[in-house]
C-alpha cells in the first residue's frame, strides 16, 4: 500500500508522518503519533468525541483523512493546557463536576474553546446548539453548560464567575 | 462482627465537601487512559466477523483465504474455545461463551462468528471479507409476545421453562412475587385501572466502545487491559472460557468511558486472549459503534400489563402486574427485578407480580441502570397517576397516601429499614417547580421510583506511606467518581486532608476479589470497606504510638490525624501525627496498613420523585422538556455535586428512553439503527437545566449513612414523561418511546378527555 507523506502543524509544532490512504486523522493522531486525547466513539461523525480544530474550524477527526491534514494547522486537547496551567474551561469542568467518565470531555473542551474564541458571551441556547454534536451520556449536560458559562464569564474578566 | 455504625454522624469535615476528583486533571487534559488508549510493542489488531442474519445454522466456515492474506497472523472461531469441565459446570458461562463466539447457530444480527488478528486494522478488516461462512437461514423472532406464542421459532432446542417440561420454548424463566388476597383487594376497590404498556429496548449508550488489549506469554500466563465495570469478573470468566488457571491471568481496568451496566459482562476479551495465545503477540480489539449496538447488551424490551384498584379515598387496595421481558438470545431478562420493583414505592394490601424471561433473536441483554425497573415503573406510575386523576386527588398526595415508609413491608417481601420516599414526595410538592403555571399544550407529570441498591463482595487495602500520606487500593472500577468518595471517606476516618489520600483501582493480582461495579454498590460497599480499613489502620497507628510511649495499646486513641493518650491516667505525651508515626514505622514494627474484606449487606434502598413539564407540538409530534426536577434520597451525599451528576445523568437517560431511544428491527430481524444518528440519545440542545434536590435519610447499614444513588434516577423518568404527555394531550402514551410519529398517531387515533 502506498503511503502519503504529510507535513502538518499540531498544537504549534511541525509534525511529519506517513499514512495509508484510508487512515483518518483520528487514526493518525492516536495510532501513529500517540496522541490519544481524541477518542473514537462512533467513527461516523455522530458523537464528537474525536473533535479537533483544523485551521480554526472544529471537525470530527474521524471524518478527515490523515492525508488531508497536509499543510494545515491542527489543535487538539493535548495543547489546551499551558504546562501545569489549565485553560479556564478545563478548570471549570473540573471544579464544576462537568465530567464523569471523561470520554467525551476532550472533544467537548476543544469544541467549547472554539465557541468562546468566536463568541465570548454565548447564551445558554447558543452553547447548547454549539455542543449538540458532542454526545455525553453521563451528565445530562447541565453541569457542562454551566461550566462553559462560568469559564466564559471568567475569560471576559467578570469577577463573579463561580 | 457488628460494624460500628453511626449513621447519625453529623460533624463531617471532608465527607459532603468534596470539590474535585482525583482523576479529573487527566480527564480534562486528554491524559487519562481508556480501553483503546493502550499500546504494546509488537501489537496486532483484531476484528470480528459478525452474522448478517437474525437466525441461521452455520453449515461451514472456511478461513483459509483470510489466513493466506499477507499480514494476517491468526483466525479464531468457536473451535478455539473448546469445552472444559469448569466451564460446562456453569450454565451462565456456557451461554456467555456462545454469545462471545457463535457455535452451531447464529442467534442474532451481529453475533460473532470468527475473528482475525493482523498487523493493522485495515488488513484485519480486509481479511474478514475473505472468510466464507455458509449459512442456512432459519425463521426468526424479535418480539416478546410473538416469541411466547405457540409455533414461534425456537432459539434453543434444549431450553425449558424453569428447567421443567418436555416441549422446547422461548420462555426461560417465570417468577411470581406478592402477598395478600388479590381478588379481595380488587373487590374493595371503588376504581380500577387496567392497561398494557410496552417499552422499547434501550442501549446503555456509553460513548466508549468496548476495547481491550490481551497479552499471553509463552509460559501460559496472560494479561488483559480493558474497559470494564468488573475486572475480577473479566479475569474469572475469561480464564474459565479459555481454560486457564485464574492465577495466571491478571486483568487491569482502564479508565471506563461509561458503562451504566453494559460493561458488567464480557464480549471481546476472550477473543483477544485466544488470538494472543495463538499468535504469541499482544492483540488489541476495539469494537466499532455498529458492533456495540448490534452485539452488546441493550436492556430488555417489555410488554407489561398492569391492573390497580383504589378506594374513593385514595387507598390502593390491590396491585397486579404481568411483565413480559425479552432479553435477547439468552436467558437473563430482568423480569424478576421488574416484578420486585414494580410496586415497591407503595403499600397495597394485596400485591401480585408475575414475570416472564423470554429469549428472542436479538443481542443478549445486559444490565442497564436499575435493570428491569424503569419499564415496570413506567407502567405502574402511569396507572397510579391515572387513578389519582380518577378520584380527583393531587398525584403527589395520592402517592403520599400510599407511600412505602420506614418499617413498612415492601411489596417484594422484606420490611424496609429507614427509607426516604415520603421525604422526596414532600420536598417535590414544596418545590417551586410544582406550582409554575403551564401554558397550552403543556403538561406536568409526576413519578416516583425505587432501586434496591446492592452490597456484595468487596476487598480494600489501605497503606500508610512514609510521609504519612495514604495509598488506598480498591477493586471496583470507578464509573461515577467513586475514587473521590473513597478518598473522602478514608480522609474523614483518619482525620487527614482529602488531598493526602490517593485511591487507585488495583489490578486483579494486587487485591482480593471484588464483585463488579453494579447495583449502585460502590460508594456504599467499597466505602464501608474503606472506612473499616481505615479503622484497622488507626488501630495499628495507635499500637505504634503505645510502643513509642511505652504504655498499653488501649491507653491510646486517635483524634484529628494524631495518636493521643486516651485519658489522664495514660500519661502525658505530645500527640504523634500520622506523619511522625509513618516515619518511624520501620523501627516500630514495619509497614502500617489496614485491610478489610466483606460481603456487604444493608445497602439501603434509594427512592426518588421526579416532576417534569413537557410541551407537545401538535403539528410535528415533537415533545419538548421544559423543566425537570429530581428529588432523591442519597442517605448521606459524600460528594454532593457528583450525586447531582448521577441524578441528572440518570434522568436524562430516562428522558431519551421515553422520547426517542429504541432498537428498530426490519422484517428480516436485522437492526436498522445501529448508530448514534438513528439511535438518537439526548443531545445538549434537546434539554433544559435539570433541577436537583438531595434528601438525606441516613442508611442504617452504612457507617456514615450512605446509600447508592446511581440507578434510582433512571426509574421515574419514563412514567413522569408519559404522565406529562398525558396531561398535555389528554392521550395516554402506552408505547415508549413516544417518538414524534408515535405521538401523532396516538393523538389521531385515541383522542381522550384530559385527565
Amino acid at each position: 500500500m502506498t503511503h502519503s507523506h504529510v507535513t502538518t502543524t499540531i498544537n504549534g509544532d511541525t509534525v511529519d508522518y506517513l499514512c495509508d490512504a484510508e487512515e483518518t486523522l483520528l487514526d493518525v493522531l492516536r495510532d501513529r503519533l500517540g496522541m490519544t486525547g481524541a477518542k473514537e466513539g462512533c467513527g461516523t461523525g455522530d458523537c464528537g468525541a474525536c473533535t479537533v480544530e483544523m485551521d480554526g474550524r472544529i471537525v470530527c477527526s474521524c471524518l478527515v483523512l490523515g492525508a488531508e491534514a497536509d499543510g494545515r494547522s491542527i489543535r487538539t486537547i493535548e495543547g489546551m493546557a499551558k504546562g501545569e496551567e489549565l485553560h479556564p474551561l478545563q478548570r471549570h469542568f473540573l471544579e464544576g463536576a462537568a465530567l464523569q467518565c471523561g470520554i467525551c470531555t476532550p472533544g467537548i473542551l476543544v469544541a467549547a474553546r472554539a465557541l468562546l474564541e468566536k463568541n465570548p458571551n454565548p447564551s445558554e441556547t447558543e452553547i447548547r446548539y454549539w455542543l449538540a454534536g458532542n454526545l455525553c451520556r453521563c451528565t445530562g449536560y447541565d453541569k457542562i453548560i454551566r461550566a462553559v458559562q462560568n469559564a466564559a464569564a471568567e475569560m471576559r474578566g467578570e469577577s463573579n464567575a463561580a | 462482627m457488628p460494624l460500628d455504625h453511626n449513621p447519625d454522624k453529623k460533624d463531617f469535615k471532608v465527607v459532603g465537601h468534596v470539590k474535585t476528583r482525583p482523576d479529573g486533571v487527566d480527564k480534562v487534559t486528554g491524559r487519562a487512559k481508556f480501553g483503546a488508549d493502550m499500546f504494546a510493542p509488537g501489537m496486532l489488531h483484531a476484528k470480528i466477523l459478525r452474522s448478517p442474519h437474525a437466525h441461521a445454522r452455520i453449515k461451514s466456515i472456511d478461513t483459509s483465504k483470510a489466513e493466506a492474506l499477507p499480514g494476517v497472523k491468526a483466525v479464531v472461531t468457536a473451535a478455539d474455545f473448546p469445552d472444559n469441565p469448569d466451564l460446562l459446570a456453569n450454565e451462565e458461562l456456557v451461554n456467555i461463551r456462545y454469545n462471545v463466539m457463535a457455535r452451531g447457530k447464529v442467534l442474532y444480527d451481529g453475533h460473532a462468528v470468527a475473528a482475525v488478528a493482523a498487523v493493522n486494522p485495515r488488513v484485519a478488516r480486509q481479511a474478514l471479507k475473505l472468510i466464507e461462512v455458509d449459512y442456512e437461514v432459519l425463521p426468526h423472532v424479535v418480539d416478546v409476545e410473538l416469541a411466547m406464542a405457540p409455533g414461534a421459532p425456537i432459539l434453543h432446542e434444549d431450553l425449558r421453562t424453569n428447567g421443567e417440561g418436555d416441549e422446547p420454548t422461548n420462555v426461560a424463566r417465570t417468577i411470581e412475587i406478592g402477598h395478600g388476597d388479590i381478588d379481595a383487594g380488587f373487590k374493595e376497590a371503588d376504581f380500577i385501572v387496567e392497561r398494557t404498556f410496552t417499552a422499547g429496548a434501550a442501549h446503555q449508550g456509553y460513548i466508549e466502545p468496548h476495547a481491550c488489549l490481551a497479552n499471553v506469554s509463552g509460559d501460559g500466563s496472560g494479561e488483559i487491559w480493558c474497559c470494564t465495570q468488573g475486572h475480577f469478573m473479566v479475569r474469572d470468566f475469561c480464564a474459565q472460557i479459555c481454560g486457564m488457571e485464574v492465577s495466571k491471568l491478571r486483568v487491569t481496568a482502564s479508565e471506563i468511558g461509561g458503562g451504566f451496566g453494559g460493561k458488567t459482562t464480557i464480549f471481546i476479551e476472550p477473543v483477544a486472549l485466544a488470538l494472543s495465545r495463538k499468535t504469541g503477540r499482544p492483540v488489541k480489539l476495539v469494537m466499532t459503534r455498529d458492533e456495540v449496538f448490534r452485539a452488546t447488551g441493550p436492556t430488555a424490551s417489555s410488554s407489561t400489563h398492569i391492573k390497580m384498584g383504589c378506594t374513593k379515598d385514595g387507598v390502593i387496595t390491590a396491585a397486579y402486574a404481568e411483565l413480559h421481558y425479552q432479553g435477547g438470545a439468552f436467558p437473563g431478562a430482568p423480569s424478576d427485578m421488574g416484578a420486585m420493583t414494580a410496586f415497591a414505592c407503595y403499600q397495597p394490601k394485596a400485591v401480585k407480580a408475575l414475570g416472564w424471561d423470554v429469549v428472542t433473536n436479538r443481542p443478549k441483554q445486559a444490565a442497564y441502570r436499575a435493570p428491569g425497573a424503569p419499564m415496570a415503573a413506567f407502567a405502574v406510575e402511569s396507572v397510579v397517576s391515572e387513578l389519582a386523576a380518577k378520584i380527583g386527588m393531587d398525584p403527589i398526595d395520592f402517592r403520599l397516601k400510599n407511600a412505602a415508609t420506614s418499617g413498612s413491608r415492601s411489596s417484594y417481601g422484606p420490611t424496609y429499614s429507614d427509607i426516604g420516599l415520603v421525604e422526596t414526595l414532600e420536598a417535590a410538592k414544596a418545590h417551586p417547580n410544582y406550582s409554575i403555571p403551564l401554558g397550552p399544550n403543556q403538561g406536568r407529570g409526576v413519578a416516583s421510583g425505587f432501586w434496591f441498591n446492592f452490597g456484595g463482595q468487596t476487598a480494600v487495602s489501605l497503606n500508610v506511606n512514609i510521609d504519612g500520606s495514604v495509598a488506598l487500593s480498591v477493586g471496583t472500577p470507578d464509573i461515577g467518581g467513586s475514587r473521590a468518595s473513597m478518598c473522602a471517606m478514608a480522609a474523614e476516618e483518619l482525620g487527614i486532608p482529602y488531598e493526602n489520600v490517593q485511591t487507585i483501582i488495583a489490578d486483579t493480582g494486587s487485591l482480593g476479589y471484588n464483585d463488579v461495579t453494579d447495583g449502585s454498590r460502590v460508594t456504599f460497599a467499597s466505602g464501608l470497606a474503606t472506612i473499616e480499613a481505615a479503622r484497622n489502620a488507626k488501630k495499628v497507628l495507635c499500637a505504634r504510638a503505645a510502643k513509642i510511649w511505652g504504655i498499653p495499646e488501649d491507653a491510646v486513641k486517635w483524634e484529628d490525624g494524631c495518636a493521643i493518650p486516651a485519658g489522664p491516667n495514660a500519661g502525658e505525651f505530645p500527640p504523634l501525627s500520622i506523619k511522625e508515626l509513618a516515619a518511624q514505622a520501620g523501627e516500630t514494627g514495619g509497614p502500617i496498613a489496614g485491610h478489610y474484606e466483606i460481603s456487604a449487606d444493608g445497602a439501603g434502598p434509594s427512592f426518588a420523585t421526579h416532576i417534569v413539564d413537557a410541551e407537545v407540538d401538535r403539528e410535528t409530534g415533537r415533545i419538548t422538556i421544559l423543566r425537570y426536577l429530581i428529588v432523591q434520597d442519597a442517605g448521606k451525599a459524600v460528594s454532593p455535586t457528583y450525586v447531582e451528576g448521577q441524578m441528572q445523568g440518570g434522568a436524562v437517560q430516562g428522558i431519551g428512553w421515553a422520547l426517542n431511544e429504541e432498537y428498530i428491527y426490519n422484517d428480516k430481524g436485522l437492526l436498522e439503527n445501529p448508530g448514534f444518528l438513528d439511535y438518537r440519545i439526548p443531545v445538549a440542545s434537546d434539554l433544559p437545566m435539570i433541577d436537583t434536590q438531595i434528601v438525606e435519610v441516613p442508611n442504617p447499614g452504612h457507617p456514615y449513612g450512605v446509600r447508592g444513588v446511581g440507578e434510582t434516577s433512571i426509574v421515574p423518568p419514563l412514567g413522569a414523561v408519559a404522565n406529562a404527555v398525558a396531561a398535555a394531550t389528554g392521550t395516554r402514551p402506552q408505547e415508549l418511546p413516544v417518538s414524534p410519529p408515535r405521538l401523532l398517531k396516538l393523538m389521531k387515533d385515541q383522542p381522550l378527555a384530559a385527565e
